[in-house]
């Protein structure tokens, strides 16, 4: 048997690696896969908790977040594709047009 | 040791070891193998937790639909090792023990102020049909709308890669900045 404390362990070391990831990556799309990872990790909580606590709502609601995931990594790589073909670089040092 | 704790120590020593090689690897295209390494193994972790349905939507839908479309982006886009900038060393420098040290706070937390209760492998019943009555009696409205955002996403999708249009020769020249 498994705490219900070590799935949150987990879940929380591999958000924490997201967001590190979205911290020191300077490739558009490594950062975009440190976001996955963030929610990955969510997820696994989800499912933790619905299994701690017999409430199948919780596997419903991470169905959900993988629908919002997938739409949102769809038009996510459509803009890193548009911001590619007008900057024709994928370093987002460089991408700092909004910056002062 | 029961071999269920034996089962989620491996998968999760799975999950962090490649979270960790996707920070590490500088090509985008290890990162995503990597990404792709983790997310097999969370899917380990859901069927020791006895959600099925969500173990397999995770393989099918992360593993295989999500993670294709990343691995033809970077084709596409040709991406290649990433640069190393002046704050790119200075997030390095902060970020790692960053993150250090909130996998510690989370870890020191969790245990501290959680009970020793344990889940039962297999206990709930995850199976898809339960989760598709759910999903259609009590859910059907969040369903529907997400139906809707999945349409305004692939039209999104379309209309941000796709090229911009050429001007006919003849035609009146519209400035595109």
């Amino acid at each position: 048997m498994v705490p219900l404390s070590y799935y949150l362990v987990l879940s929380g070391v591999l958000f924490a690696c997201g967001v590190t990831g979205f911290l020191i990556k300077r490739n558009i799309i490594t950062i975009f896969m440190s976001i996955e990872l963030m929610l990955n990790g969510v997820n696994l909580s989800f499912v933790a908790f619905a299994a701690h606590w017999h409430a199948l709502a919780g596997q419903v609601f991470v169905f959900f977040v993988m629908v919002v995931a997938a739409a949102e990594s769809a038009v996510g790589l459509a803009i890193i594709i548009a911001v590619f073909r007008s900057r024709e670089t994928l370093n987002v040092d460089q991408v700092n047009l909004l910056k002062l | 040791m029961s071999v269920h704790l034996i089962l989620f120590l491996a998968f999760g020593a799975v999950a962090v070891a490649g979270a960790i090689n996707l920070l590490a690897q500088t090509h985008p295209i290890n990162s995503a193998l990597s990404l792709i390494a983790v997310m097999a193994a969370l899917a380990g972790e859901y069927l020791l937790l006895g959600a099925e349905f969500v173990a397999a939507v995770q393989v099918i839908v992360y593993a295989g639909a999500i993670m294709v479309l990343f691995v033809f982006v970077i084709m596409l886009l040709n991406a290649g090792v990433e640069e190393r900038t002046k704050g790119s060393r200075v997030a390095i420098l902060f970020g790692v023990p960053g993150m250090l040290l909130g996998s510690l706070l989370v870890t020191w937390v969790v245990l501290r102020y959680s009970g020793t209760e344990a889940v039962p492998a297999g206990a709930l019943p995850g199976a898809p049909r339960t989760i598709g009555t759910l999903l259609f009696h009590e859910f059907l409205l969040p369903f529907e709308i997400t139906s809707i955002l999945i349409l305004v996403a692939i039209m999104g999708a379309v209309v941000l890669a796709s090229k911009p249009p050429t001007v006919a020769p003849g035609a009146p020249i519209r400035r595109v900045d």
